[in-house]
């Protein structure tokens, strides 16, 4: 990143203080950050903070350099008015300038789709107007927002030629709960049990980008025993997801043996994380400064016996999937995003990785248990729906290798406490922490700003799937709309995550 | 895949369908601890560390204590804290009831959940055999959801009981809830009750769907189901475990071996 651009240069899991954060007219931020996103950063977070007392705001922003290994940070001085958009030479800020729009009415003038992201009212997300395309032979399909299986709410809207999807608009809010709303004045006791619910299904990885903003608020760092246990589980829940995810790509493609032992095998995999807190999902492993629970050397050879036959069925299903001709051929050349489009939107984790994009938090910005011990990125070129499979089986195999490695050598209790858990000191007031973690489904994103009070001032979050919904508008495009289903698997993104 | 590799794998594998409820039910995890138990007599004076503590104010004074299994998010926080062990895990999987009242856990006598009864004999005639469900997540966080997907997968096999998720409302003997039902949800979750054939059920699944869960209380839910819909099976959990889930259902339809039922 240009050592002169007005950020200050930073990196994962860390605290500043709020005025060290460089402030600059609005206008000038958004000239600052188009620039450092056309060097090659990528844009992280977006996001409004409201001036107390006052109908201004100032917009936070932090853009990624994954080579540099660095995160810069800068905001706009109070603004009451509208800016230059980004989106017109930045596509990937799209949603954030909607979102920005939508939550304190700062203009993004000129941004070609401005419509609210979540909008709350009688009339639901579907009832707003859609892009149209115009024709005599051309159709709408409107789909959702309640979908036919055990899914969760949203509404597509196709505009069709015949079987062909020309456009692909997904308008999404039916989950909203309202959680960044609830975090003012925290952490408030219900706080920690939100955070592990903004997608149920990445408690682990959203649990601990909020633990680690907050114990960088705190200036604590938690026991390495209990970084080497949140390394663990974030690893557990990749691979009961993925393995879930090939299952359920197998199942659309009506190949039944890889979709009945994948669905068997990811059940194994919660299982498994059950062991190490009594939940599924892993609710209630992490805790603040640390973990709840510790893996003793009975509990680890539990986990270790568990997971070699869970790995070994995995593969074994997995490689039915890649040598049927008949699922080759559904899965390749569908729904491909090239990697020029995946840069453009700023996709991330398995669907950019799927794209050619080398581009994965724990290699990149390490923090936590990761600075000690990594993983290779799995990255693979097409874009289809092939290459997102194909990702996520890499990863279930490094996943599987790192845990044995791992759980053959865990680090010692602290000396002296023997506690997984670090006190947790008062945060410190007006201060701005970012942390990040490569989730299952790709980078996932909390900011905390404290107020003179310490407790919480604004608490932004981003789950992967901001990033990757418009990814997967993309990829239908000239696809022949009966394949949306699989297009769809093949992302798996969260609506509750988008939808906080 | 060839043909006789499919063969040998189906082979080896044999049948992986539990033997539940026949044979005995997959274990809690062991830090899971099952069902709670409160026992007011051993509270002590004064003392409401366990009602700091709950994160979602499931536990209340009136003037004794008593907690509301339906918020309970089960992190066992009052368990762990609560130093004469007023409050204690049961071990036990079974805790759907038929009425919200019978999740409130305290008064003598009520000390644990009162389990769901079966329907009666005229609606167990008409969905005893076959049942099939509508699935609506109003703000479920996807993992009640993941949890009732499993019962689908072949080592629960939910199929062998009757009992089928469908796309349709239209088809659909009833609606089984998950999430708090958010503000935005609450139009499609009306309109796909009202397509579903009466007489039908509505099942409430997971602490939010049951009270708003984590979310209880915030601006945009609804506290759950029951705030526009007549509920008529509450399994609670924060998500249910599967055999929690499991057993509700086949509590509900009467389809428990007597030995199994609690």
């Amino acid at each position: 990143m240009n050592p002169d651009a007005p950020f200050l240069l930073t990196g994962n899991a860390t605290a500043t203080p709020w005025s060290e954060v460089p402030e600059l007219p609005l206008q000038q931020l958004a000239d600052a950050t188009s620039e450092a996103l056309a060097e090659g950063t990528r844009l992280c977070a977006w996001f409004g903070v409201a001036e107390p007392g006052e109908s201004a705001t100032r917009v936070v922003c932090i853009v990624a350099d994954d080579f540099g290994n660095t995160l810069g940070i800068a905001r706009s001085l109070p603004a009451r008015t509208g800016y230059p958009s980004l989106t017109l030479r930045h596509p990937q800020a799209h949603l954030f300038e909607r979102e920005l729009f939508e939550q304190h009415g700062l203009r993004p003038e000129g941004h070609p789709w401005l419509k609210p992201v979540r909008r709350t009212g009688p009339a639901g997300p579907e009832m707003l107007p859609f892009f149209q395309v115009e024709g005599g032979e051309v159709h709408e399909v409107a789909v959702g927002p309640v979908h036919a299986g055990i899914i969760e709410p949203g509404h597509f809207r196709f505009q069709c030629a015949g079987e062909e999807v020309l456009h692909l608009e997904i308008a999404l809010g039916y989950q909203h709960r309202g959680i960044e709303a609830a975090t003012p004045g925290g952490p408030h006791p219900a706080t920690l049990c939100q955070m592990e619910t903004i997608a149920g299904d990445s408690t682990i990885a959203h649990g601990t980008a909020y633990l680690m903003a907050l114990e960088s608020l705190a200036g604590i760092e938690p026991p390495l025993r209990a970084q080497w246990l949140r390394a663990i589980a974030l690893e557990l829940e990749r691979l009961a997801n993925h393995t879930g995810d090939l299952g359920a790509l197998a199942n659309d493609v009506a190949f039944l043996p890889t979709s009945s032992a994948c669905g068997k095998l990811r059940g194994d995999f919660l299982n498994l994380t059950a062991l190490l807190c009594g939940n599924r999902f892993g609710r209630r492993l992490l805790t603040p400064g640390g973990c709840a629970y510790d893996l003793d050397d009975a509990r680890v050879a539990r986990l270790v016996a568990g997971l070699r036959p869970a790995l070994a069925g995995v593969e074994t299903a997995a490689n039915w999937l890649w040598e049927a001709s008949s699922v080759r051929s559904r899965f390749e050349g569908t729904g491909t995003v090239s990697r020029q489009q995946a840069l453009e939107m700023g996709l991330v984790g398995p669907a950019a990785r799927a794209s050619g994009l080398v581009r994965d938090v724990r290699f990149d910005h390490p923090a936590g248990w990761h600075r000690f011990a990594q993983l290779p990125v799995a990255v693979w070129p097409e874009g289809d729906v092939f290459a997102r499979a194909r990702v996520r089986w890499l990863e279930i195999q490094r996943s599987g290798a790192f845990l044995l490695e791992q759980l053959a050598a865990p680090p010692p209790l602290e000396p002296g406490t023997g506690s997984i858990k670090a006190p947790m000191p008062d945060l410190q007031p007006d201060c701005l922490a970012v942390s990040l973690v490569e989730g299952w489904r790709g980078e996932t994103c909390h900011v905390i700003l404290t107020d003179d009070q310490a407790r919480f001032r604004r608490h932004k979050i981003i789950d992967p799937s901001f990033h990757n919904w418009s990814g997967l508008a993309l990829a239908l495009r000239g696809q022949a709309i009966s394949d949306f289903p699989v297009c769809n698997k093949s992302f798996n993104l969260s609506y509750c995550g988008f939808d906080l | 895949m060839f043909a006789l590799d499919a063969i040998m794998q189906r082979l080896r594998q044999g049948c992986q369908t539990m033997a539940y409820p026949d044979g005995s039910p997959p274990p809690l995890p062991d830090r899971h601890g099952g069902s709670l138990r409160v026992d007011r007599s051993k509270c002590e004076p004064g003392c409401d560390a366990c009602i700091r503590i709950c994160p979602t104010a499931a536990i209340t004074r009136t003037p004794d204590i008593s907690l509301d299994l339906g918020r309970c998010i089960f992190c066992s926080d009052c368990v762990k804290t609560c130093p004469p062990g007023a409050i204690t895990h049961t071990g036990k999987h079974s805790m759907s009831t038929r009425n919200r009242g019978d999740l409130l856990l305290g008064p003598s006598g009520q000390e644990e959940v009162r389990l769901a009864k079966a329907l009666d004999d005229s609606l167990r005639r008409l969905f005893g055999r076959s049942l099939r469900l509508r699935q609506v997540s109003a703000g479920g966080c996807n993992a009640c959801e993941a949890d009732t997907n499993v019962l689908g997968t072949i080592g629960w096999d939910l199929g062998r009981f009757g009992i089928q998720f469908v796309a349709s409302p239209r088809h659909a003997d009833g609606l089984f809830i998950t999430g708090p039902v958010t503000k935005n949800m609450q139009l499609a979750l009306r309109k796909t009750y009202d397509a579903v054939p009466a007489p039908k059920l509505v099942i409430a699944t997971g602490a939010c769907a049951i009270a708003g869960g984590p979310f209880v209380d915030l601006p945009e839910v609804l506290n759950g189901a029951t705030s526009i819909l007549p509920v008529d099976l509450y399994i609670p959990g924060c998500p249910p475990h599967p055999i929690t889930i499991l057993d509700g259902l086949l509590t509900l339809l009467g389809r428990l071996p007597p030995d199994r039922i609690p």
